[in-house]
């Protein structure tokens, strides 16, 4: 991580609190001081596409709001008293304890609170997700590990066909509800039985966590967050995993996530072939027809910067070049990747049509990296995919920008997706549309 | 009542005024505990996940627009600074300025900082705040890492000070120290009292405007210069240099009792810049009374009163149009006190009902020792009204409209608005702090609530399609009972 950071891009472990949200019927119990939660469902979420509290979010959370008295006496009576309580208020079935910094530094043994409940039977599990341990993203892996741990039992029987989607972080990506369902339509034209966890609806949540065990094949659709959980369910639950690190975004990607995925699951290849065929059917009929306007306007980016966490850097750098015929200038990665895994990410970068690549930046400090883009020089106006944040910078350097990446507070996101093959279509309307609304 | 300009950090709300934020009962006992001294805050055993200091600190200085904000934390305390940059671009937009974003750096605290320290980190990060920036004041905001650890973020500020020739100022804003967020202002404004405020040279006809977002700026530079007074807003959208030389003013005036009171009652008592500590100028009450405390303090009694005649001349017809719409109807009040207590007096002018004020916490005084004027205005009347103080324990607020179920529920502070338009109670969020403001505004806000009374639609469907967090057990209980008593 940086050694200091201006504007915000991703945030700190007890940001996972999102992700128990995105779990239907779960709720996460703060053991944090009182304006953490307010802080954090804010940036990740009301100033994210306007994601709000939802069924058990915002000023719902349960939370013990640490004061000096916890702070000097320990808070785990505190927290005792506000577990037990939230058991009888709020109507649920999985309460995630999260901690806070203060409660991890001054050494509360959450661990005993969650266990003492979880011997009476009561769904209770933790995660110690103190905000100076690391990012949101890391925080998200605490608490799928605290799910694998604590409340997954082992299965019986694998169910062939059966396959667990493990992908973007559910509120830091503000398209997440849309991306993953649109993975899972992916997943199921291919005969296979997508599960998927976060999101709405009844089969998804603790329906579908129930299932994790017995599926054929954990598929990880991600540069690198929640690597450590697919291991951690290979080791517990003998299920192989498959980590594909790009975010399918087109038809390219796509077609390669596919046949990936397939043999991997043992689908026939005629099918695969089938499925690929189809969507691209679909896609190029409308890339085809708006093809005329799109090489026709005069004012069409060239070339374009990514600013972004991994997911949306990579997964747009491949879309844009590979299938749109853009160039790359830099690419700046966002979300804190630790050096473990940037090699592989960079090689990612290396690997485009025609042989081009494009330079990465892993970096979170914003300003740094606006200092950075307006030394360059640009014979057009440059694309910019990046956050609110980038507005400031693209009206200086004179170019296009579009929030994709977190903070993304100018824009509404209800289903919208930006993968596979509807996403890509989602992604050309967004782009074109902000070039031709710009001069109009 | 003293404050005590030699000191780094301002007392909070708690310890300094008394201040709770537990109570349940009605406005006259709520006062005469308050004049009495005998208020006692009541604890609950069960809360939900409220607001800090230091949100409030940072967001409020963040807006400065030639400061920088270092925030010595782990990097999700400076989180809110995504929130702050998108209300900073609601105050350009009604200025018609051109977009900047917000100086904020985070020092990124991580576990080793925890054990070794990280004064190093932070001395490096208001090094690169000043070349970054260019700012002509920074403040260093802490956290409760910084606070627990222990860092000495004084003595670094004061190693910087031949290097960086600006003030470097601490604010002491630790979540877990209080409860109040509202201390997190202090905070603010007590390193604005003691690091940026000179002594005066002279003295203006500048007012200094306590407020947030300013959009009313245009009507209230129009109104003061009918008194040959110019506003200065403050602390948002100001400059450094705007804001050392509050001292020379010829009076300070608030939106928010809360908000202002520290810095007002200040400046009044070091630099003698007379505080309005009136009702707040909401509705025609408040702002008939504001603007007399102003006229008083400036000697533009006369003028005030010309002014006060014509624009209620001018709204009178308005007014028992929408009084008319209103009448019969009625309302709870969510918001903090300030607000509250002026709010309810405010929506009473509208002929409505108000039926329940809950305030995030109450001021039993404020820093002249007195208590809030809009309290003792609604103790006074002759409807007692049943009120109760929680710091947006939403568990609580659901449960008591549930019971209530009022025509209306009118709130301030975001993530309560929607969780009553669930229950199918239409709401009215007052996010913009001039949307009762005064004559015009008053009228303004009737029609606005007449509007959510006229069509609800969305209140209904949501309340008939979605199921509240909230046991049916809760929701049969007395939305009271946490308080104090805990449940076994």
């Amino acid at each position: 991580m940086s050694q200091y950071s201006e504007q915000v891009r991703h945030v700190c472990s007890l940001g996972a609190l999102q992700s128990v949200l995105a779990i239907d019927r779960a709720v996460p119990i703060l053991h944090a001081g009182p304006g953490c939660g307010q802080k954090l469902w804010g940036a990740l979420g009301f100033q994210n596409g306007c994601q709000g509290s939802g069924y058990v979010g915002g000023h719902s959370v349960p939370c013990t709001n640490i004061g000096e008295k916890e702070v000097i006496f320990g808070g785990d009576d505190r927290l005792k008293e506000i577990v037990g309580n939230s058991l009888k208020i709020i109507d649920a079935d999985l309460f995630v304890i999260l901690t806070g910094c203060t409660s991890d530094i001054v050494g509360d043994d959450t661990g005993e609170v969650a266990r003492r409940f979880q011997e009476q039977g009561k769904p209770v599990i933790y995660a110690e997700t103190g905000g100076f341990k690391g990012t949101n993203l890391f925080g998200h892996e605490l608490v799928v590990d605290a799910i694998i741990d604590q409340y997954l039992k082992p299965a019986n029987t694998v169910e062939p066909g059966l396959i667990n989607i493990w992908s973007v972080v559910p509120y830091q990506d503000p398209f997440w509800v849309g991306n993953l369902k649109e993975i899972e339509s992916l997943i199921a034209q291919l005969g296979l039985t997508p599960n998927v966890i976060f999101g709405p609806g009844p089969e998804k949540g603790l329906e579908a966590l129930g299932k994790v065990p017995k599926a054929q094949l954990n598929v990880l659709i991600s540069p690198w967050v929640g690597l450590k959980n697919v291991q951690h369910l290979e080791e517990k639950f003998n299920t192989p995993y498959l980590h594909y690190p790009v975010l399918p975004i087109g038809p390219t990607e796509t077609a390669k996530f596919l046949r990936t995925v397939g043999q991997n699951a043992g689908v026939e290849e005629k099918r695969i072939e089938k499925v690929i065929q189809k969507n691209e059917a679909e896609y190029y009929y409308y890339i085809e027809r708006s093809a005329d306007v799109l090489l026709e306007t005069r004012l069409l980016p060239r070339r374009f910067i990514t600013i972004a966490d991994s997911f949306y850097a990579l997964g747009i750098s491949k879309f844009l070049i590979n299938d749109l015929g853009l160039l790359p200038e830099k690419q700046y990665i966002t979300d804190g990747v630790s050096e473990e895994y940037q090699d592989s990410i960079t090689a990612q970068f290396k690997n485009f049509a025609d042989g081009i690549t494009a330079d990465v930046v892993f970096n979170s400090d914003g300003g740094s990296i606006h200092e950075d883009i307006r030394k360059m020089k640009f014979r057009s106006r440059p694309l910019i995919l990046g956050s609110a944040w980038d507005r400031v910078l693209s009206d200086e350097v004179n170019g296009y920008q579009l929030s994709v990446s977190m903070p993304v507070s100018d824009r509404l996101a209800l289903n919208r997706s930006y993968v596979g093959y509807q996403g890509a279509l989602r992604l050309v309307e967004d782009i074109y549309s902000i070039v031709l609304s710009d001069f109009q | 009542m003293s404050i005590n300009l030699n000191i780094s950090e301002v007392a909070i709300r708690e310890n300094r005024l008394g201040s709770v934020t537990g109570y349940q009962g009605s406005i006259k006992e709520l006062a005469a505990q308050a004049s009495s001294c005998s208020l006692k805050n009541k604890e609950r055993c069960f809360s939900q996940s409220s607001a800090c200091s230091s949100g409030c600190a940072q967001g409020y200085l963040s807006r400065i627009v030639d400061a920088a904000i270092v925030v010595h934390a782990p990097i999700g305390c400076a989180a809110d600074s995504v929130y702050s940059n998108t209300q900073n671009k609601w105050g350009e937009k009604v200025r018609n300025w051109k977009h900047r974003n917000i100086n904020v750096i985070n020092t990124n605290m991580v576990e080793e900082d925890t054990v070794f320290g990280a004064v190093a980190k932070l001395k490096e990060a208001i090094r690169e705040a000043y070349r970054r920036f260019n700012p002509k004041a920074i403040f260093v905001t802490t956290s409760c890492v910084s606070g627990i650890i222990g860092e000495d973020i004084t003595s670094v500020l004061d190693e910087l000070e031949e290097e960086i020739p600006i003030p470097l100022a601490p604010v002491f804003c630790e979540g877990f120290k209080s409860k109040i967020w509202a201390s997190g202002f202090d905070a603010a404004f007590h390193a604005i009292l003691t690091k940026i405020v000179k002594p005066p040279q002279r003295r203006t006809n500048k007012v200094n405007m306590i407020n947030f977002s300013g959009s009313a700026r245009k009507q209230i530079v129009e109104t003061l210069a009918r008194f040959d007074l110019e506003p200065v807003f403050v602390a948002p959208y100001s400059t450094v240099e705007e804001l050392s030389k509050m001292s020379e003013s010829a009076a300070t005036i608030s939106i928010c009792g809360t908000l202002g009171s520290y810095i007002g009652n200040g400046l009044e008592e070091h630099y003698g810049v007379p505080y309005v500590k009136t009702l707040q100028p909401h509705g025609i009450v408040g702002m008939d009374s504001w603007l007399r405390g102003l006229g008083a303090v400036t000697g533009k009694e006369q003028e005030v009163e010309a002014y006060i005649r014509e624009e209620k001349e001018k709204i009178a017809s308005d007014l028992a149009e929408i009084r008319e719409k209103l009448q019969g109807h009625t309302a709870v009040v969510g918001m903090g006190p300030s607000f509250g207590h002026n709010y309810i007096r405010t929506i009473q002018e509208l002929g409505i009902k108000v039926i329940w004020g809950a305030t995030w916490h109450f001021d039993p005084q404020y820093d002249n020792g007195k208590t809030p004027a809009s309290t003792e205005l609604l103790a006074s009347q002759e409807v007692d009204i049943p009120v109760s103080v929680g710091d947006q324990q939403n568990y609580e607020l659901l449960n008591l409209l549930n019971r209530l179920k009022p025509d209306l529920y009118v709130a301030r502070h975001g993530g309560s608005t929607v969780w009553a338009t669930k229950l199918g109670i239409p709401s009215v969020m007052v996010a913009d702090e001039f949307s009762a403001f005064g004559y015009h505004g008053l009228i303004d806000f009737g029609y606005r609530l007449s509007d959510a009374l006229t069509n609800r639609s969305l209140a209904k469907n949501l309340s008939s399609r979605v199921k509240m967090p909230y046991t049916d057990w809760w929701m049969a209980q007395d939305s009271f009972i946490f308080l104090e008593n805990e449940v076994v």
